[in-house]
């Protein structure tokens, strides 16, 4: 499985990211520099976290209009499969690859901690190593991760299996406590917490691993 | 030109900072404050000296970046 | 601009004393331009010259086979291991934090992560240490929050853990707030870089943000006390930006795996002047620069503000000739600001031109090495007797009160707001003795810790100087790291008063006796003197921050019971030492009596006795003792480890001084009790006192049969509730 990592300036879980994609893929990703216009064929593309323009304006706003985003968004509506972490939820829902926008947190606090949340859809491309249903624990670290949507597109995320994962306790005002959610073909899914932070026991667990070994399952 | 940018949340989206400001507001003594919400403003110098061509061009930029129309309106002043 | 007269009053206004001037007028033989007088006003200020505490800081112990680099560098350099260095210092940003928390922190954070990276360490760990006032006091929780705010968004978003630090209340930082920020990095110990400028005619670079008119006289804000008056003026704050400072750091690090560079310094307090002043001092060397060609941010800056700005995220370099179009398009791919501003020169001086015209030619010696140097008297802190300190009304209570307290309860409010996993090596996350961060793509660890207990220090400063050090050596030593060195950042008050003095001769000289005893010198520092409101002091506070090196991460303890049925050993011997503490403080609101003595050589034996227990696996649950003494460490484990625990200690002391009495050189384990046996054997046979103080689990934390007797389930909500309590209630 061939995977590619969009650096942004500013971000800064591009490295976490590329770690985990080789230690679970086997190969190493390609980075790719916001600045190109393409990059070469992948079978998987990677959103990391961090602060891109430093969350000026909007969080992920000008990441989502760089050079780059115009051939994600191409790939990405074409059916490679695509994940935004953090940082890269926003800027996939600037970009309009995803609904809805995410929000300065409720408390207005920046919260780092291990949140349980539950597998909502356990079929998709990323999720079916996992069991529907269960809780699973991964790392949040953001202070925009209030996911907002309007009543109608919640409905339709909701009734369509898009609601990918959902936060066991409030974390950050999401509207129905909404953590991730997949676009609706099933190709594209933005989460705010970390998978990449949990894929070793010293790291305090595996959990989030089992999103990548979903997707390396899928793509063989 | 100046173009002057106000970038505000739609009616019906939470604001949490505003929120914040409101209840700030009524700790401090402040009464009479029913709602208060937060907004970004922001001053562009254009070299345009069409007035429409202008308007349009930064009606563009609002759609396009300076605001996310999926939360957020916006109103434009030229001088 | 020449023609601004030099009067007596603009002299007094830059903070130069009459005899000081008149060593100004002598090194130059004449009169200085504005310019020049603005230089030497922040090359000779305390915070840059060191005037007050350098005789003094030239006693410490600095050097050890493992020591690359000591203090006088941008940061200090350890040898780690595996061709690889850890490079680490500790700042303060107190004054500015004081007046504008959320910039002031922000941009203290800021200035340490270049400090580091300057060296061409990539940053991988920030800790802080905090000290506020009386959590009553009207001003505090909007410090707190601020200060908070401030770290986590400007270390959240360059992308460097917070992985730990230590926060404290107390009535003396009402006025003065500290903020003590830490960062570690790791390089190679073949590509380490200085800031001693060489090489006549090469090229002197700036490089990062633009030039504004923040934060100028910055430097000499942090060298005067604060009046009421100070507070109103609000001096040109500086303003944070990590995004560019993120840019610089990948900038910086792509032209450092080339060969560019001869020398690179960042511009921190004092800018431009103080970093090419220090660069051409430490090579022997002059600098010629273009003021015109400083990247500016405003219209018509002059001269003497672009010398003093404290614009941030800012670099200077000196580089090997013809290299500068290469590194000019590394810093244009990162966006950030890169121009040639000037060149070395053999004059020994540094030579300022501005539209053609000179406006400033300084010799370098004069600014640095004949600065100002005082040997200010000092008035030794007078020893305290010994009291007996009474038992509480209520133990139960004391011990809800103390765990459940502004100083003992859980800071997770706070570090919930700091990214502590980012890079993805955080093996030991905030809230243990020691943070533990994995050397990336190794099984190789760093653990780090920052302490200081000014109770101590104020009522003996040479015990307390010592605890600092071997507290973070303890910390550092129970998580299963061998502490390596420290760096420090001296907080004190006005060194004009002799009793300042002497509390800040005092802890040095207790500092550098464990730091001698402890195989554990002292590597970088950062002096803040004036902590004064009105002319009442703050505690003395020597924050210490240690740095440590583990083997290997899977053999870690931490602080949590893990299992039910485990025995609690605690080893090191309990005195009659309740002076100074926290118990005392806080549940009798009084301060009398002597601090705990500290035997380095006890301290040492304990700690590499429990230290070798973790490398061999045997032991994965240890805490040191401090604080609130054995029954604070035993309600910490407990309550990590979400489980009661049941002991009983011996009548050879009062029990309110068994458990309260923060005697120093403790730890607590818990172990099977088949590993307890052995263990206790072979503390015997090594003459080190330990004690079986009873079992792990059950849902109540009980001593001597329901002396105290209290629901695990009350502690572990007053632990974790102080904090957020405080700060959500109304202000």
């Amino acid at each position: 499985m061939k995977s590619a990592v969009i650096v942004f300036p500013g971000s800064n879980c591009d490295r976490d990211m590329a770690v985990a994609l080789e230690k679970i893929t086997g190969q190493k990703p390609v980075m790719v520099w916001h600045q190109e216009y393409d990059f070469p064929e992948v079978d998987f593309i990677a959103l990391p976290g961090g602060f891109s323009y430093g969350d000026y304006l909007r969080c992920g706003a000008m990441s989502a209009r760089s050079h780059v985003m115009k051939e994600v968004i191409k790939r990405a509506n074409a059916g490679v499969p695509t994940l935004g972490v953090c940082n890269g939820f926003q800027i996939l829902t600037e970009a309009g690859l995803l609904p809805g926008a995410l929000m300065r947190n409720a408390n207005l606090h920046f919260v780092c901690r291990d949140v349980e949340m539950t597998v909502e859809n356990g079929d998709s491309m990323f999720t079916r190593n996992y069991e529907a249903g269960t809780t699973v624990t991964i790392p949040v670290a953001h202070h925009d991760g209030n996911y907002f949507a309007d009543a109608d597109t919640l409905d339709r995320l909701e009734g369509e299996g898009q609601v990918a994962f959902r936060y066991n306790d409030d974390v950050n005002g999401a509207q129905r406590r909404i953590a991730g959610i997949l676009n609706e073909k099933g190709n594209v899914l933005g989460m705010m917490p970390h998978p990449e932070r949990m894929i070793e026991p010293a790291l305090g667990g595996t959990d989030g691993r089992v999103l990548f070994e979903s997707v390396l399952h899928t793509l063989g | 030109m100046k173009a002057r940018i106000h970038i505000t949340l739609k009616n019906g989206v939470l604001d949490p900072q505003g929120k914040a400001i409101e209840h700030a507001l009524g700790n401090m003594g402040f009464g009479g404050v029913d709602a208060a919400r937060q907004g970004k403003y922001i001053e562009l110098d254009l070299q345009h000296s069409d007035r429409a061509k202008a308007e349009a061009e930064v009606d563009e930029m609002c759609k396009k970046l300076l605001a996310n129309t999926v939360i957020e309106n916006y109103s434009i002043e030229l001088e | 601009m020449t023609d601004i007269q030099i009067t007596p009053e603009l002299v007094k206004e830059h903070g130069l004393t009459t005899a000081e001037y008149d060593r100004i007028l002598k090194a130059l033989g004449r009169t200085p331009t504005i310019t020049e007088l603005g230089i030497y006003s922040v090359m000779w200020s305390e915070h840059c010259s060191y005037k007050s505490s350098r005789i003094h800081l030239k006693k410490l112990p600095t050097k050890a086979p493992w020591v690359i680099q000591g203090p006088g560098e941008n940061a200090g350099v350890i040898d780690i291991g595996d061709g690889q260095a850890a490079i680490f210092k500790m700042e303060s940003h107190n004054h500015p934090s004081y007046i504008e928390p959320y910039q002031g922190a922000a941009t203290g954070v800021g200035g340490i992560l270049r400090d580091v990276f300057t060296m061409g360490a990539r940053p991988v760990a920030n800790m802080n240490a905090l000290r506020f006032g009386e959590p009553d006091h009207p001003k505090t929780r909007h410090l707190v929050a601020g200060v908070v705010a401030g770290i986590g968004g400007y270390g959240n978003c360059v992308g460097v853990p917070t992985v730990g630090g230590e926060t404290n209340f107390d009535a003396s930082y009402n006025g003065n707030i500290l903020v003590n920020a830490m960062t570690v990095g790791l390089a190679d110990t073949d590509k380490i870089f200085y800031s001693a400028a060489a090489g006549v005619g090469n090229p002197v670079v700036y490089v990062g943000s633009k030039t504004g008119r923040d934060g100028i006289h910055g430097a000499t804000m942090a060298s005067a006390e604060f009046t009421e008056d100070s507070e109103e003026k609000r001096p040109t704050v500086q303003v944070g930006d990590p995004f560019t400072e993120k840019l610089l750091i990948e900038a910086c690090l792509e032209l450092m795996a080339t060969d560019a560079i001869v020398a690179i310094q960042d511009m921190g307090a004092a800018g431009l002047t103080s970093s090419s002043v220090e660069m051409a001092s430490k090579g022997g060397v002059g600098f010629e620069l273009i003021l015109d060609h400083v990247p500016q941010r405003e219209a018509n800056m002059t001269p003497y503000e672009m010398c003093l700005s404290e614009s941030q995220e800012r670099m200077l370099m000196v580089l090997k000739p013809g290299r500068e179009d290469m590194a000019k398009a590394i810093f244009e791919k990162w966006e950030l600001d890169f121009a040639v501003i000037g060149h070395i020169t053999t004059t020994g001086k540094l030579t300022l031109k501005f539209k053609g015209e000179v406006v400033g030619d300084l010799p370098i010696d004069s600014l640095v090495e004949d600065a100002p140097q005082y040997d200010r008297p000092s008035k030794p802190t007078p020893k305290r007797d010994a009291v007996d300190v009474a038992a509480p009304a209520d133990l139960g209570k004391a011990v809800m009160d103390l765990v459940g307290g502004p100083n003992l309860c859980s800071r997770r409010w706070i570090w919930e707001q700091y990214d502590h996993m980012v890079m993805g090596d955080t093996i030991q996350r905030p809230g243990g003795d020691a943070a533990v961060v994995r050397i990336h793509g190794t099984m190789k660890g760093l653990a780090i810790s920052t302490d200081v207990t000014p109770r101590y220090c104020y009522a003996d400063p040479v015990e307390g100087g010592k605890q600092a050090v071997a507290e973070t050596w303890r910390n550092i030593t129970a998580v299963g790291a061998l502490p390596l060195a420290i760096t420090n950042c001296l907080n004190f008050g006005n060194p004009e008063r002799p009793e300042i003095m002497g509390q800040f001769v005092g802890c040095l000289e207790g500092m550098g006796e464990a730091c001698r005893t402890l195989d554990y010198p002292i590597v970088s520092g950062n002096v803040s003197l004036y902590n004064e409101t009105n002319g009442k002091g703050i505690l003395p506070t020597p924050a210490i921050g240690g740095v440590g090196v583990m083997a290997d991460i899977d053999r870690m303890a931490t602080i949590g019971f893990d299992r039910a049925g485990d025995m609690i050993l605690m080893i090191g011997e309990t005195k009659n030492e309740l002076g100074a503490s926290l118990y005392q403080k806080e549940i009798l609101g009084e301060d009398k009596g002597l601090p705990p003595l500290v035997d380095l050589m006890v301290e040492r034996r304990n700690g590499d006795f429990v230290r070798a227990l973790i490398e061999n696996g045997q032991v994965t649950t240890c805490h040191d003792l401090s604080d609130g003494g054995l029954i604070a460490a035993l309600a910490d484990m407990a309550i990590a480890g979400g489980m009661g625990a049941s002991i009983s200690v011996g009548d050879e002391l009062p029990l309110h001084v068994q458990l309260f009495s923060e005697t120093q050189a403790r730890y607590l384990i818990a172990v099977d009790a088949e590993l307890a046996t052995t263990i206790r054997q072979e503390a015997r046979d090594a003459g080190i006192p330990v004690t079986m103080l009873g079992t792990t689990g059950g849902e109540r934390l009980r001593v001597n049969d329901g002396a105290i007797d209290l629901a695990m389930s009350d502690l572990k909500a007053a632990h974790q509730g102080w904090f957020p309590n405080y700060m959500n209630a109304a202000e």
